[in-house]
């Protein structure tokens, strides 16, 4: 029973999405209703909050508590951090990230894009496009996510007037035009009503789009469509020399997940940055021999040559080699309460591999609610920029717009090992 | 330039290919890692997902179970069973040996030990100076681990701040720390508990028998059922029954009960689990119900 082998018809995969929106707009309550109207809210759960929200004083059940998990958000009735959410449909499992909508959390919304392959970006119909819908729509597609989804929340409050509609909707095509954002589609739903979530209500007869669990449904789970080059950073080298099986005694497996593009066994490859030249001899994924292996599998690559690989190196198809580097110009999200020291030295992880970097300039600092660039001399939390960095030894690195596993790095402060900025070179 | 519909992991795949890749990834950031194996059945989905991981060679790791002194023998018998087949080393630490050591102590004689099973994990870590504990706790288990991450940081202490988590992007883990902290990698995180049977079912893994229905005598008590045994006798004015249950969860006995079932085979508890009602822990956890909060404040000091 190989991977590729026993894909039953039905399972459509998995798709990572994220909600965003201002605070107020309704996120917490359209994961509910997602949670709920798909039959994933369990009776207990269900029975906890209605006492919170009975405590609370309100009289109906509150279906954004079943998002704001922690003791502090739970007082503060606002979601502090990421948190991740599970509902599945019976063809498709979804993971949601719920991303919160204050200005401080740009590094959150950032941290959940970096995972997604859709966005669903809330609007208040009430109040249509302001600043943060700019924002979010602005970081979504900074970060890469293919698909986003507006959807104009709280239709009931407007009565359901499809004028107001197709207003936000133009007010929001405008911009994003701007944006280059290509991919956008729009929804009108009342996330408390339960309106054209996963039923279609009986209130916006006058829109013949598919519901938001449809589109969902439908979305190509890929973060891509097009063919990608192959990319197989190498996690760990499996030697098991000293096992008791003289057929191991030459084993060497290189271990990893293919990050992009596909492989399959007689492929000709190339080691880098060593640029060493080999074929592929085999595929193996737990003791079974795979023809080929697509993007985001995880399996162990042998070689017909005896080549020095570790932990670090990239291994590519030969034809499509990219070249090491030794400075890179990236966008970046710092992360850290601690501002970017231009003086210090950092540590950048890029797929595997771990180098030494410092600051080489800072061109600007974008203000992510005009899109304007600014001068700065440093950068504090949740600022965005482009800047240059030097690297202590080489990377091989692909733009972040031609590939999100290859194109993006973090940096990490060696004194606290915390994790401070994100980048995305190109 | 032409759009093809790519070809994509089915859900069990790509939930197998993350756990693989965040194990490889502890292998090759950590120096002296462990996984945590308590014969239940997260922790048998991530022997599996070991083996996938790493062989043909050895796991670069040992399993390490943190017994209360109070587990079900069925799954004491399958742990040490599993270990010796897979030919992999495992430590047992218990929280007994702590009580003489007099680092843990109970308020009274029958106080649950599981929640003391931290103080035996952070001797256990010294002990071993391990710089990784590999867990198998899933996000969709309860509120406070919904938000923690995939490699979640613990200080000198072994607490853990929600507050200050770092931050994880793509899949670039951070699993870096210094010396007497750790880090606690939860690579099926994005699971839930119909993936792991579903995952069970497609493996053909085995499981200790009490996961399977059979007949026990319990007590009904505030909507649970308690099972009585040796430990947990049944008191004055109990009413004991025999009933066809099975275990959802295995844990210290103290502290987990079973649902009436009749599902003695995988495929009947994933029918069961696809169409049931009450959450995992929610039916099973007498440790839980406290208070809504009492997962965040148990992870807090040092808790799996
Ligand atoms: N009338 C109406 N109220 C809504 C709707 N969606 C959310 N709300 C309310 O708006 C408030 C904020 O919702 P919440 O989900 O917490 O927003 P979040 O801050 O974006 O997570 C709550 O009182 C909700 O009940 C809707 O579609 N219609
Ligand atoms: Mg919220």
């Amino acid at each position: 029973m190989s991977a590729l082998e026993h894909i039953p018809e039905i399972d459509n995969g998995l798709l990572r999405f994220l909600t965003c929106g201002s605070v107020d707009d309704g996120k917490s309550t359209l994961i509910g209703r997602l949670l709920f109207d798909t039959k994933t809210i369990l009776a207990d759960t269900l029975n906890a909050i209605e006492k919170t929200s009975a405590k609370r004083g309100m009289s109906a059940v509150d279906l954004s508590l079943l998002t704001d998990g922690l003791q502090a958000e739970r007082e503060q009735g606002i979601t502090i951090d990421v948190a991740y959410r599970y509902f599945s449909t019976g063809r498709r499992k979804y993971i949601i990230a719920d991303a919160p909508g204050h200005e401080q959390y740009t590094r959150n919304m950032v941290t959940a894009a970096s995972t997604a392959n859709l966005a669903i970006i809330l609007i208040d119909a009430r109040k249509g496009v302001l600043t943060q819908t700019r924002r979010h729509s602005y970081l979504a597609s900074l970060v890469g996510i293919p698909h986003l989804l507006v959807a104009v929340n709280k239709m009931d409050l407007v009565d359901y007037d499809q004028a107001v509609f197709e207003r936000i909707k133009a007010d929001y095509l405008a911009f994003a035009a701007r944006l280059g954002i290509k991919d956008v589609r729009f929804i009108p739903i009342s996330a408390l009503e339960g309106d054209m979530i996963v039923d279609r209500g009986e209130r916006l007869g006058w829109y013949d789009g598919p519901t938001l669990l449809d589109i969902l449904e439908n979305a190509p789970a890929a973060h891509t469509e097009q063919a990608e080059d192959f990319r197989f950073p190498v996690q760990f080298v499996c030697r098991p020399q000293d096992s008791a099986n003289p057929e191991l005694h030459d084993y060497r497996g290189f271990m990893g997940r293919v990050e992009s593009g596909e492989i399959a066994v007689g492929d000709a490859v190339t080691v880098l940055p060593s640029g060493a030249t080999s074929r592929v001899k085999r595929i193996e994924l737990g003791g079974e021999h795979l023809p080929r292996a697509i993007h985001e599998q995880s399996v162990t690559l042998l070689l017909e040559d005896e080549i020095d690989i570790s932990r670090g190196d990239l291994i590519v198809k030969a034809a499509e080699a990219p070249e090491p580097v030794k400075q890179i110009d990236a966008t970046v999200c710092w992360l850290s309460e601690t501002p970017l020291s231009p003086a210090r030295t950092y540590l950048v992880r890029h797929t595997t591999r771990e180098v030494k970097a410092k600051l080489a300039r800072i061109d600007y600092r974008l203000d992510v609610n005009t899109l304007e660039q600014e001068a700065t001399t440093g950068l504090a939390m949740n600022d965005i920029a482009r800047i240059s960095l030097k690297l202590a030894q080489p990377i091989v690195a692909d733009r972040y717009q031609d590939n999100r596993a290859t194109g993006a790095f973090i940096i990490i402060d060696e004194s606290t090992n915390n994790t401070v900025g994100a980048g995305m070179i190109g | 330039m032409s759009t093809l519909t790519k070809q994509t992991l089915s859900h069990l795949d790509w939930l197998e290919a993350e756990a693989i890749h965040i194990l490889r990834e502890v292998a090759g950031q950590c120096a002296n890692p462990v996984l945590l194996f308590s014969g239940g059945k997260d922790s048998i989905c991530l022997l599996r997902l070991a083996e996938k991981a790493f062989r043909p060679g050895r796991f670069p790791f040992p399993l390490m179970h943190i017994d209360t002194g109070h587990n079900y023998k069925e799954v004491t018998d399958f742990r040490d069973k599993r270990a010796a087949e897979l030919g992999e080393r495992l430590i047992v630490r218990s929280v007994e040996d702590s009580m003489a050591r007099g680092t843990v102590v109970l308020k009274h004689a029958g106080e649950s030990r599981n929640k003391h099973q931290s103080v035996t994990l952070l001797e256990a870590i010294e002990e071993f100076g391990f710089d990784a504990c590999i867990g198998g706790a899933r996000r969709d288990e309860e509120k406070a681990r919904a938000k923690e991450r995939i490699m979640s940081f613990r200080d000198e202490f072994g607490q853990w701040d929600p507050k200050n988590q770092r931050p994880e992007l793509w899949n670039l883990y951070n699993a870096r720390s210094h010396k007497g902290e750790n880090i606690r990698a939860f690579p099926i995180s994005n699971w839930t508990e119909l993936d792991v049977w579903q995952y069970i079912q497609r493996e053909q893994l085995e499981l200790p028998s009490i996961y399977f229905a059979h007949t026990r005598p319990v007590v009904r008590k505030a909507g649970l059922l308690q099972p009585v045994t040796e430990l947990t006798p049944a008191k004055d004015g109990d009413v004991v029954e025999d009933v066809l249950v099975r275990f959802r969860t295995v844990g210290d006995i103290t502290c987990t009960a079973p649902v009436e079932s009749d599902a003695d085979t995988v495929e009947k508890i994933l029918a069961e689990t696809a169409t049931t009602t009450i959450t995992e822990r929610g039916a099973t956890r007498m440790d839980d119900q406290t208070s809504e909060a009492s997962m965040e404040q148990r992870k807090k000091e040092g808790y799996f």
